[in-house]
């Protein structure tokens, strides 16, 4: 059952010279008494039970026939269609036909294997996976014979040259091919957004704007800039929108804690944040009316609208940037200005 | 015809077209207004017997006179369609105190229901249960309130209302089992901590395409079982199970020495 | 003579390609190779067969698939979707899934069989691990099979983007967040990904060339050297009688493996087809076409990806630093990079460590009983106890919903899980191993307990043990009994201090914290030391559990050296039953 070869690392550990000198109750480790006897199958003892097994087989193989059949025929006369409830039996029965027809194949062809192939098991060797010193050499001086022959050893330039070419000759593809897929690497673009003094909020996804009266204490509403998909910008308009989404809702005034600085960027207990998270962008959306407080779906860090939209609960750091907002002529709400500062997730140079 | 030109000249004529004009809108205006009107409007014995049932089962926290207090609403204008949702879902009478109050099977009938609602009502003026006509899933564009559902509702509700968590163990509920009604009447009034959703933040007819659009979902799901479409997460729990379950057995069976 | 058509005909084709080819020198080396048995062996296949599964339905979907951020209005059989504006990706998913009869049934064989693929590769990755059979010399396998894991996740996340659904773009836009927080270089990463600001135009024709020809191409390739190491190396096998580092014992490729293992491929097939045919997977119908203002509540990447959404679910927020005027996210940063990098280098270098605490250079071929590595086996439970605890953070907004508990509060518990979670999941771990150990040497010595009550002459009663045979018995001595590495000297002879001695004691804790506790395996003399303790009728009988460990204290050399509190696992010193050894 071993092989013979000597000097491998196959022998077996010794397990220490300590119990070899206690060792005189015989030897330190038990013999492999080698593979147990062979049980014979039911199938190997009773012709009757092999010819059962070869029998399940059959049908089994009969039952894949059956299952591609049957995907045909189902794939002829239940077409996808036009309602949900027909989509739903095409596809039921197209896999069901599928699952036969491939199960049986499987289970056909393991029951085969298992009742009527022999199952004496049998030992293969093993060998080491180096090579033999004498092969080793000779692969040595195979490349020592060529590395002489280039003389790379004596040419230490020409080793130099050939480095450097070959380290260097993927930048030709490289430098175009990385220039090239930052589009115009204006990365100063997150900084601004569509919104700007004047521009009214509208809803998303009608573009209706908005009047102030319209927005009752407790609701919330879903705000894009206003001509989002018109003018310089509409080829880009879905990037505006990634950074210009923005949430608007009405507190009571009382409720509403502001900061010195933004007094008047509020308008009636109506405030306005930027819907982006500050942690990885995700929209934050899921606004409760009755604690005020803001939460991101994905990563569920809180923001208490209340409380300039401050962070109170987790992995976001900043509070949401807040859009200063105050009503035109007609009493639509109006954006005053731009967001203060760039929206959505840090950068390294976002302060800069 | 010649009859009706002839009598265009008279005198009365602006007065007719006039009258006849105002009872059309007045019409039209019954028809689809969001507004109790359509609805017979309650009587004054409705609304003794919803005081009588208001005062045995809510008055013990709202007060005597529905007026509230420390952190329990005051009822005074919150509208029949509160009710109708508070008392319909059974989250009111509420069971006990907790995040929220749950849903649960009602604790009074849709007469009791709507005698509580005239009471209410009768407090302040306050959103009006739909008409059957506004909630009618037939008559929205599901595919209109799908969009309208994805920017407003899924990213509480989830994606088609499965529902989804909130903070502290606030929730926002599965609105399969609602019903058009429930739908609307939540949308109105904003129950606990969903916002509210006024007329001119989504018009009636939005909310009406909103609710066509939860109805098919009834419909299920064209692909097989909807495994609760909770998402990526319920597709990986049964892939292990299901997927790895059967394959891991199978590896077993075919390693199974036959016997 | 008897030759019939069929049969000319093999022969001349076989004839035929020999002459140009050689075949029969392959057909002589492969055919009745030995391949072991063993249901965990089947484990791998699993994740070969899904991956051709995926290939199959893959390019079924590529024939109808439009890979184009273009948008269209939606004309079609499903109504929730008639007259969206969508991009063409979304549409044709749409088409593909509704108009062409069979194309559902495909996308959803599809997307299980991608996750079937990974929840495969990661399983057979433990049966490798905790059977060490990714020692020499299959550690650059291991590697290789690292390598595919992460492949496997890329291809699964490139192309669970491709749909261009609600659901997978703020997926995306997840993607976008943590690389732009990447210090120096993030926004223009950003931009390189993207072609510009998020979400673009080219972000989905790019993530399908990766999807269909640059990441699918190089897990061929690595399937292809993974496959061929496997022969060449021959397949481990698990210790028995018969067994041994120098053979492989089992059954022939041919025709045994062929049909069990080709039959599985077909079972792997209809599993999926079934799973397809009745569960639903990513409906991107309900998710809609992607628009960056919605977002849907339980907002998740797919199983294999669940464990970075749950690292940056459970990160605390207030780590984000401003230092001189510059932004620096570590909220994003240690659990979107560093966390997953400690995770994933510790498991791909795995067997070089061990390799260093064991000193050993030696090939093997048998594998352990995960019992006999202790510390292995509770290093692989710690692992996975911090990926499960990653994972359930992803998924803490359904546990919220579905066990009624506050988001919140799961939040801590899992922040704390993830501290401490590991390294009790290690000590147990490692606490079960040892105990199954004595277990094995309880039984090797004493037998099988038969339940039989005996009285001896002399008014004793015992129970009769029934001795292991010596097959059964050799599965549980066989193993070596791996030692901590004692280091040289710190002084040679002449009392110089010795070069590379700070080395050798580094390497030396190493070990101590590897094998310091450790059972070992019955010897032959405890054995017949035990055997001739016990009398009786049959020769082996036990008297009882006070009496059998008395005399095997006595007989053993077991003892405790006053050093085995600081062995570096951090434990105090155990109670040490029957032949424990502590250095």
């Amino acid at each position: 059952m071993s092989n013979n070869e000597k000097g491998t690392d196959l022998e077996p550990r010794s397990s220490g010279a300590d119990v070899d000198q206690a060792g005189a109750a015989g030897p330190e480790r038990f013999d492999n008494p080698g593979l147990p006897t062979h049980r014979d199958r039911a199938t190997d003892r009773d012709p009757a039970a092999a010819r059962r097994a070869e029998r399940t087989v059959i049908v089994l193989f009969a039952l894949s026939v059956l299952g591609t059949i049957g995907t045909v025929v189902a794939y002829i006369m239940v077409p996808t269609g036009e309602s949900v409830e027909n989509m739903r039996l095409s596809n039921l029965l197209l896999g069901l036909g599928l699952f036969l027809s491939m199960f049986g194949i499987g289970a056909a062809a393991v029951h085969w294997a298992k009742t009527l192939m022999s199952d004496h098991e049998q030992a293969e060797d093993r060998h080491p996976q180096r090579g033999d010193a004498e092969t080793r050499q000779a692969a040595i001086a195979a490349l020592g014979a060529g590395a002489e022959d280039s003389g790379i050893g004596r040419r230490g330039v020409l080793k130099g040259a050939v480095v450097s070419a070959v380290a260097l000759a993927p930048l030709s593809v490289a430098v175009p091919l990385v220039g090239e897929l930052g589009g115009d690497w204006n990365v100063s673009k997150f900084r601004h957004t569509l919104w700007e003094r004047g521009r009214r909020l509208t809803r998303d996804p009608s573009g209706d704007p908005i009047r102030a009266a319209d927005v009752t204490i407790g609701s919330v509403f879903h705000v894009i800039p206003e001509g989002l998909r018109e003018g310089d910008h509409a080829d880009h308009w879905i990037e505006e929108k990634a950074k210009a989404v923005v949430l608007m809702v009405r507190l009571d005034p009382a409720d509403l804690t502001e900061a010195e600085d933004r007094r008047d960027w509020s308008y009636e207990g109506i405030v306005a944040y930027s819907k982006i998270c500050t942690h990885v962008g995700c929209p934050v959306a899921l606004y409760e009316q009755q604690t005020h407080h803001l939460l991101c779906p994905c990563h569920q860090s809180t923001f208490d609208i209340s409380d300039g939209a401050k962070v109170v609960f987790g992995p976001a750091k900043r509070a949401l940037p807040q859009l200063p907002i105050t009503v035109d002529d007609e009493g639509y709400l109006v954006a005053q200005d731009d967001f203060n500062e760039p929206i959505g997730p840090s950068y390294w140079e976002r302060l800069k | 015809m010649k009859a009706i030109a002839a009598r265009r000249h008279h005198r009365h004529a602006p007065m007719v077209l006039l009258l006849l004009a105002l009872l059309m809108t007045g019409g039209l205006y019954a028809a689809f207004a969001p507004s109790a009107v359509s609805a017979a409007a309650p009587s004054e014995d409705d609304i003794a017997a919803g005081r009588a049932l208001f005062i045995a089962n809510c008055a013990t926290c709202h007060g005597p006179s529905a007026e509230g207090r420390d952190d329990v609403p005051s009822l005074i204008g919150v509208g029949a369609a509160s009710v109708d949702f508070q008392v319909g879902t059974g989250r009111m009478p509420m069971q006990m105190d907790g995040p929220q109050a749950a849903a649960k099977p009602p604790q009074f009938d849709q007469e009791q229901i709507n005698q509580l609602a005239a009471y209410v009502a009768s407090l302040g003026p306050g959103p009006a249960v739909p008409s059957a006509q506004q909630v009618d899933p037939a008559l929205g564009d599901a595919a209109n309130g799908g969009a309208l559902f994805r920017t407003n509702c899924a990213m509480c509700h989830g994606a088609i209302g499965a529902g989804g968590a909130l903070t502290e163990g606030k929730w926002a509920p599965s609105l399969a089992d609602s019903t058009p009604t429930q739908v609307y009447t939540a949308m109105v009034t904003g129950p606990q901590s969903m916002p509210v959703f006024n007329d001119a933040n989504l018009t009636p007819d939005e909310k009406r395409d909103i609710i066509a659009f939860l109805e098919e979902q009834h419909r299920g799901s064209p692909g097989g079982i909807t495994l609760g479409s909770l998402g990526p997460v319920g597709e990986g729990v049964w892939v292990w199970i299901v997927g790895m379950g059967l394959l891991i057995g199978a590896s077993v069976w075919i390693g199974a020495k036959s016997s | 003579m008897s030759q019939t058509t069929a049969q000319r005909a093999a022969a001349g084709t076989a004839d035929y390609l020999d002459q140009r080819t050689g075949i029969s020198k392959a057909v002589k080396g492969f055919a009745r190779k030995i391949f072991p048995d063993h249901w965990s062996f089947l484990l791998g296949e699993i994740a070969l067969y899904s991956f051709v599964i995926l290939i199959i339905s893959g390019i079924f979907l590529t024939m109808f698939f439009v890979p184009s951020m273009g948008l269209i209005v939606y004309e079609g059989p499903f109504a929730p979707m008639n007259g969206l504006e969508m991009s063409e990706a979304f549409a044709s998913t749409l088409a593909l899934s509704f108009e062409v009869t069979g194309g559902l049934l495909m996308r959803q064989i599809h997307h299980w069989a991608a996750l079937l693929f990974i929840a495969a590769i990661v399983t057979h990755m433990m049966r490798v691990f905790f059977t060490g059979a990714f020692r020499k010399p299959r550690e650059v396998n291991w590697v290789v099979g690292f390598v595919l894991l992460i492949l496997g996740m890329a291809a699964g996340f490139t192309g669970y983007s491709l749909p261009d659904d609600v659901l997978s773009g703020n997926g995306l836009r997840i993607t976008d967040g943590v690389v732009k927080s990447i210090p120096v270089a993030g926004s223009y990463m950003s931009y390189m990904i993207f072609g510009g600001e998020f979400p673009g135009e080219h972000i989905i024709p790019r993530l399908f060339t990766l999807h269909i020809l640059v990441i699918p191409g190089l897990i061929l390739a690595l399937i292809g050297l993974h496959l061929f190491l496997v022969v060449l190396h021959k397949h481990t096998h698990f210790p028995g009688p018969g067994r041994t580092q120098r053979n492989v014992v089992g059954f022939p490729l041919f025709p045994v493996y062929v049909a069990k293992a080709g039959g599985f491929f077909f079972i792997v097939f209809g599993v999926l087809a079934l799973m397809a045919a009745t569960m639903t997977i990513n409906p991107v119908w309900n998710y809609g076409p992607y628009d960056p203002s919605p977002i849907g509540a339980g907002a998740q990447p797919d199983w294999y990806i669940i464990f970075l959404e749950g690292a940056l679910r459970l990160m605390p927020g207030n780590t984000e630093y401003v230092i001189g005027g510059f932004t620096l996210s570590l909220n994003v940063l240690i659990p979107a990079v560093i966390i997953p990098g400690i995770l994933f280098t510790l498991l791909a270098v795995y067997p070089f460590i061990e390799a260093y605490a064991t000193g050993d250079k030696k090939e093997h071929h048998l594998l352990d009983r995960p019992r006999n590595a202790p510390v292995r086996t509770a290093t692989g439970v710690a692992i996975l106890t911090a990926f499960f605890v990653l994972l359930l953070a992803g998924a803490n907004d359904i546990i919220a919903t579905h066990f009624s508990m506050s988001l919140n509060d799961i939040t801590y518990i899992f922040r704390a899980s993830l501290l401490i979670g590991p390294f009790i999941a290690f000590w147990i771990t490692k606490r079960i191993c040892l105990g199954l150990q004595r277990k094995d040497r309880e039984l090797v010595l004493h037998g099988h307990e038969t339940g039989r009550i005996m009285r001896l002459p002399h008014g004793e009663y015992i129970e009769v043990h029934k001795p292991l045979d010596e097959f059964e018995r050799w599965t549980l001595v066989q193993h070596e009994p791996n030692r901590p590495i004692e280091p040289a000297p710190q002084h040679d002879e002449r009392g110089v201090r010795r070069k590379g001695y700070r080395r050798d004691a580094i390497r030396a804790r190493v070990s101590r914290f590897f094998y310091e506790d450790r059972v070992e395996p019955v010897t032959p003399q405890e054995l017949s030391r035990a055997q001739a303790h016990h009398h009786g009728p049959e020769g082996l009988v036990g008297t009882g559990d006070g009496t059998v460990a008395s005399v095997d204290h006595g007989t053993t050399d077991a003892y405790r050296s006053v050093q085995a509190g600081d062995a570096g696992t951090g434990q105090g010193p155990v109670p040490s039953p029957a032949g424990e050894r502590e250095r």
